[in-house]
């Protein structure tokens, strides 16, 4: 019996919005945005509406390029197109100056509470991945 | 030239149908030049496919430039690709049978918009071929012509991969040209398109 392989492919090209776009900008450019809800947290990444009353958001603010591990979960066995070609950490990071937490990926072995730090990619094009990883902070507490 | 698709224009919305306020950007990101608007954000699922033993057969035929049909048990009917069943009369069919690679233009389209890697140049017709002895069309692309001289019922000849680059696919069948033959009258193709 005849076998092959097949890919279904769709190449999708999104507008961004002015709230998603400056957040990618800020990543091109090293910075990480938030969004201030109704309430005054900081939503990060931003969202165009806020969760509570889904009233527009628009007072844009930078948070910081550390952060505290929420949530995490071990990948040992990656599958083709996750990050860092080999076993890493998903996490849940709340940036300092951010009120929720972002998920991304962790190059090492962490657990809820530690503190990790952006590590940014040489090559950056505004997009999520412009973030290679995170990684443990030293020491950090 | 027309804009390529990836680039093509954006319709606003009517003025007042929805609105969005400008957001208020830290100066450190909101001066940067060429701020993003777009991503390309591609999707991708890879499958292993097993097209199952008629299929197979067929696909085989294919590495020697033949095209293999199978019968209906019952009425006749020659079904290619094969699926190995008749799904008329629901009975496995079990006689092979070779079909030359020449055949009827059964329906067609024009398309403006092409996708896919082996895709050729825009505008370019993407036909349905009947192939002679066949019950049903097989998909095809139609080269070599015209576009506007393209019309139900004309007759084609396969044009096959060259024999260093045949495998085990439908798509040694490169394309579809005209065949110089009289037409077929388009009342004999229904109940094959």
């Amino acid at each position: 019996m005849l076998e092959a392989p097949l890919v279904i492919e769709y190449p999708f090209n999104r507008t961004t919005g002015p709230v998603i776009g400056a957040f990618l900008t800020g990543l091109r450019e090293q910075r990480v945005l938030g969004i201030r809800g109704v309430d005054g947290r900081v939503v990060c990444p931003p969202v165009e509406y806020d969760p509570q009353t889904s009233e527009p958001l628009t007072e844009m603010v930078e948070v910081g390029a550390e952060g505290t591990v929420t949530s995490w979960s071990r990948v040992t066995t990656p599958r083709d197109g996750q990050p860092l070609g080999g076993a890493h950490t998903l996490a849940l990071i709340r940036l300092d100056g951010a009120d929720t937490s972002m998920l991304h990926v962790v190059d090492g072995e962490v657990v809820t509470g530690d503190r990790v730090r952006i590590r940014w990619a040489d090559e950056r094009e505004g997009l999520i991945t412009d973030i290679a990883a995170f990684e443990p902070v030293e020491g950090g507490v | 030239m027309p804009p390529a698709d990836n680039d093509r224009q954006v319709t606003p919305f009517p003025a007042g149908l929805w609105e969005q306020p400008q957001p208020v950007v830290p100066a450190a990101v909101a001066e940067v030049a060429e701020p993003v608007q777009r991503i390309r954000v591609p999707a991708s699922m890879l499958y292993r496919y097993t097209p199952g033993a008629a299929p197979s057969r067929f696909l085989r035929g294919l590495r020697d430039k033949r095209i293999l049909g199978e019968k209906d048990p019952v009425n006749g009917d020659v079904y290619v690709p094969p699926r190995g069943m008749s799904p008329v009369v629901g009975l496995p069919t079990t006689e092979q049978v070779e079909l030359p690679d020449r055949g009827t233009l059964a329906a067609f389209c024009i398309v403006h918009i092409g996708f896919g890697v082996n895709a050729p140049p825009t505008p370019f017709v993407s036909a349905l071929v009947l192939i002679d002895g066949a019950a049903v069309s097989v998909y095809g692309t139609l080269l070599d012509i015209p576009i506007e001289e393209v019309r139900i019922g004309m007759r084609v000849q396969a044009v096959w991969a060259p024999d260093e680059e045949l495998t085990t696919s439908f798509e040694n069948i490169r394309y579809w040209k005209p065949l110089d033959e009289p037409d077929v009258a388009p009342e004999l193709l229904k109940g094959h398109m």
